[in-house]
C-alpha cells in the first residue's frame, strides 16, 4: 500500500471539503432559507443570523398561503402525493416491461434486437417540446388528458429507456454459463431467469429503478402540459408560490426541501445495498 | 456395448450456414455407454462447440445427436439429461457450496437424505468436505472448480460433459483426482466426456481420445493407437510430449537402397531389406513425404547422421536433447543423465521401425513403421 504523507492528507482534505462546500452550499442555503420569512431572506447583506420559523412548513402542510392579500389555497401535500405516486408507479411499470425486455436484448441475439433496442434508447433524443404538441392533441382525443394513467404511460418514455439500457449491461455481465449451469440441472428457462438473473443483477436493477425514480420525479414539461391542478406533481405544483403579491421565497424553500426529501431518503437508503452489491462483484475478481 | 452418445454428420456454423464461421464440419462420432472420453484439441478446433451442442447451449447447424436412444439435438437443456462441469465453474454465487452441488437434485425432488448422503461422497471424493457451507466467492479457483465438478458428478444424468475439469487444480491434487474421478466415473457405469488441452489427463482417463483441429475430428482412437499410429500429421504432431520429430524428405530407390533425401542436403540411405514391401512401395509412390520419429525413438549412435547439439535439458528423470539436424532441429529423450554440451557435434540414428511416414500434400499417414496406415 502507497504511504501518504501528512501534507498530502491535509491538502487532500481541504480540497475535498472545499468540493462539498461549493455543492452542497445551495442545498444548506435553502434549508436555511426555508426556516426564515420573506423578510429576513431578502435583507442585505444576506446573514445566517435569524430567529427561526415553521410557518412556511405549516402553510405548506396545512394548505394555506398567508399572503399580504389574504389566504391562498394551496395543494402542496396533494402535489407530493401525486409526485410519489406518478414516480413510483412509472417505475413499477418500468420494471415489468423493461426488465424482462433487458434480458432479452443481452441473452437472446435475434434479428433486429440491437435496432429495437436503439429506438427505445432514441426516445430520449427527442426534444419533450417537440412531442408535447401531437401528444396533447392525441391524448385530448384519447381522453388521456388529466389522468394519472396518461401521466404514467408518458413517463415510460422517460423511465423505461433508463431502465431498459442499465439492466440490460448487467443481465450481459452475469456469465451466461452460470444460467446454463441452472438450466441444464433441470430448470426451465423461466426458472432461471426468476432464481439466476434476478438476483444476479439486483444491485444493478436497483440502482436503475432509483436513477429512474429521480427522474421521473424531477420530470416538469410532460406534467405541466398534460395534467391540471390535481394531477400535478410538486415540480409543476411549486408555481404557485410565485403569487400576485409577489414570490414566497420561504414558502418555496420548504416546498424543495420536502419535495427533495424522499428521493433524498430513497438514495441514502439504495446506496448501502449498490455498494454492497458492487463489492461483492469485485470480491469475485 | 449399447451406443450412448452418438453424433451424425454435425456440422456448427455460427451465422447463416454457407456465410457464417464453420466451427464444427461433419463430426460423427459414437461413444459406448460407460466409455470416457476425451476431446483434445488447441483453442478454437470446435471442442467446445461440440460440447455445447449436445448440451444443448447452442443450436445444431446440421446433423443428429442423440442420447441413450433420443433424438436431443432440438430438445432445450434441461430436457436432455445431461450434466456438465463448465471450465469457468459457473457457480450460483447466492448459496453455498453444498446447496450448489444439491441443485439439481432437489429440482428432480430426492428425498433429502439421499441428497446429503451423495453430496456428502462427492464432496469426500474431491476434498471439499471442509468448504461446503461456505459461499463460491469466498473460496480458492480451485475449490470452485472441485465444487464445480461435484455438482456435475454427483447427478445420475444419462452424460456427464466434463470441460477442463482440473485445470485450475495444482499438479499433486491433479493426479489425485485424476485416479479418483476415473474410479468415480466407472464405479457408476457413467459416461462422460472431458475435454482438455492436458495430454497426459486425456491419456490417463479416457477410453478413448478424438483429436479434433480446424473443426474436423481428426482421429477418434484409444490412446495407444493415437500414439503408435496417428492417422496423420497433425494428429502425429499434437499428441506426444516432446512433439514428434517431422522433416520433409523425397523418396527414391536406387541400387538396392531407399534414399531419403532431407533438407540441408542430408541423404538417409536404407537397404531395401529394411522396410517392409508395403511400405516401401507407398513411399516411393508418394515420393514427396514428411517424416515422422518420436523423440523417445531417436538414439545416438555412431552409424548416424551428424547433428550438433543446441540445447540439453536434465528434467531429473530424462534428458531431452535438441540438436540441430537436417535443416531444422531433432529432438531425442534419454532416459539418463546425458552428458553431451551445447555445441557438441552427435550422431543421431532414425531406425526405419520407428518411422512415421505421412503424405506431404495430404498430411495422410502412410505407414507407422513396418505396418501400412
Amino acid at each position: 500500500m502507497e504511504t501518504v504523507n501528512p501534507i498530502e492528507r491535509v491538502l487532500r482534505g481541504v480540497a475535498i471539503t472545499l468540493v462539498i462546500l461549493f455543492f452542497m452550499f445551495p442545498i444548506l442555503w435553502i434549508v436555511l432559507m426555508s426556516f426564515q420569512t420573506n423578510e429576513t431572506i431578502l435583507r442585505m447583506p444576506p446573514s445566517v443570523v435569524f430567529t427561526p420559523t415553521i410557518e412556511n412548513y405549516q402553510a405548506l402542510i396545512t394548505g394555506k398561503l398567508e399572503t399580504s392579500a389574504g389566504i391562498l389555497e394551496i395543494a402542496f401535500m396533494k402535489n407530493l402525493f401525486n409526485s410519489f405516486f406518478l414516480s413510483t408507479a412509472s417505475v413499477a411499470i418500468g420494471l415489468v416491461l423493461g426488465v424482462p425486455a433487458a434480458y432479452a436484448f443481452a441473452r437472446l441475439k435475434f434479428k433486429g434486437s440491437e435496432d429495437i433496442a436503439f429506438t427505445l434508447l432514441s426516445f430520449r433524443f427527442a426534444p419533450p417540446l417537440l412531442v408535447l404538441l401531437p401528444l396533447t392533441i392525441y391524448f385530448q382525443q384519447l381522453g388521456l388528458a388529466n389522468t394519472y394513467g396518461g401521466l404514467i404511460w408518458v413517463y415510460q418514455l422517460i423511465v423505461l429507456p433508463l431502465i431498459l439500457w442499465i439492466v440490460r449491461g448487467y443481465f450481459e455481465d452475469i456469465p451466461a454459463d452460470v444460467e446454463y449451469a441452472y438450466r441444464i440441472a433441470g430448470h426451465s428457462w423461466g426458472a432461471t431467469f426468476r432464481k439466476i438473473a434476478l438476483p444476479l443483477a439486483g444491485p444493478g436493477i436497483a440502482a436503475a429503478a432509483l436513477l429512474a425514480f429521480i427522474f421521473a420525479w424531477n420530470n416538469f414539461v410532460f406534467a405541466l402540459v398534460l395534467a391540471s391542478a390535481d394531477k400535478q406533481p410538486v415540480t409543476v405544483g411549486a408555481l404557485a408560490f410565485v403569487t400576485a403579491s409577489g414570490i414566497q421565497y420561504g414558502q418555496i424553500a420548504a416546498g424543495i426541501v420536502l419535495s427533495i426529501a424522499p428521493t433524498f431518503a430513497l438514495a441514502l437508503y439504495a446506496q448501502r445495498y449498490l455498494v454492497e452489491g458492487l463489492s461483492l462483484g469485485a470480491v469475485k475478481g | 456395448m449399447t451406443v450412448q452418445l452418438s453424433l451424425k454428420a454435425v456440422d456448427k456454423f455460427y451465422g447463416p450456414i454457407s456465410k457464417g464461421v464453420h466451427a464444427v464440419k461433419n463430426i460423427n462420432m459414437d461413444i459406448h455407454k460407460g466409455e470416457i472420453i476425451a476431446l483434445l484439441g488447441s483453442s478454437g478446433c470446435g471442442k467446445t462447440s461440440t460440447l455445447r451442442m449436445v448440451a444443448g447451449f447452442e443450436d445444431t447447424s446440421r446433423g443428429t445427436i442423440t442420447l441413450a436412444g433420443r433424438e436431443i439435438h432440438r430438445l432445450p437443456p434441461v430436457k436432455r439429461n445431461v450434466a456438465m462441469a463448465f471450465e469457468g465453474y459457473s457457480l450460483y454465487p447466492t448459496v453455498t457450496v453444498r446447496e450448489n452441488i444439491a441443485f439439481a437434485l432437489k429440482a428432480a425432488r430426492l428425498p433429502e437424505a439421499e441428497v446429503a448422503a451423495k453430496v456428502t461422497e462427492v464432496a469426500e471424493m474431491l476434498e471439499i468436505t471442509d468448504i461446503l457451507d461456505r459461499y463460491p466467492t469466498s473460496i480458492s479457483g480451485g475449490q470452485q472448480q472441485r465444487a464445480s465438478l461435484a455438482r456435475a458428478l454427483v447427478r445420475d444424468a444419462d452424460l456427464h460433459l466434463l470441460d477442463e475439469p482440473m485445470g485450475q487444480l495444482e499438479p499433486q491434487l491433479r493426479t489425485l483426482l485424476r485416479g479418483r474421478i476415473k474410479h468415480y466415473i466407472k464405479e457408476r457405469g457413467l459416461t462422460a466426456i472431458l475435454v482438455t488441452h492436458d495430454q497426459t489427463e486425456a491419456n490417463a482417463m479416457a477410453d478413448r481420445i478424438a483429436v479434433m483441429e480446424g473443426g474436423v475430428l481428426q482421429q477418434f482412437a484409444s490412446p495407444e493407437e493415437i500414439k503408435e499410429a496417428p492417422a496423420n500429421l497433425f494428429t502425429g504432431t499434437f499428441v506426444g510430449e516432446p512433439p514428434m520429430n517431422v522433416f520433409p524428405a523425397t523418396v527414391t530407390e536406387a541400387g538396392g537402397m531407399i534414399h531419403l533425401d532431407l533438407q540441408g542436403g542430408l541423404d538417409l540411405k536404407y537397404p531395401v531389406s529394411e522396410f517392409s514391401d508395403p511400405v516401401r512401395k507407398a513411399m516411393v509412390a508418394s515420393r514427396q513425404i514428411v517424416l515422422g520419429v518420436r523423440p523417445y525413438a531417436v538414439h545416438r549412435s555412431d552409424q548416424g547422421a551428424p547433428a550438433q547439439v543446441v540445447a540439453n535439458q536434465w528434467l531429473g528423470d530424462q534428458t531431452h536433447i535438441a540438436a540441430s539436424f537436417a535443416g531444422g532441429a531433432i529432438v531425442l529423450v534419454e532416459h539418463d543423465f546425458a552428458d553431451v554440451v551445447l555445441g557438441q557435434d552427435i550422431r543421431v540414428q532414425l531406425k526405419p521401425e520407428d518411422l512415421h511416414v505421412f503424405d506431404a500434400k495430404t498430411g495422410q499417414a502412410l505407414s507407422h513403421g513396418a505396418e501400412l496406415a
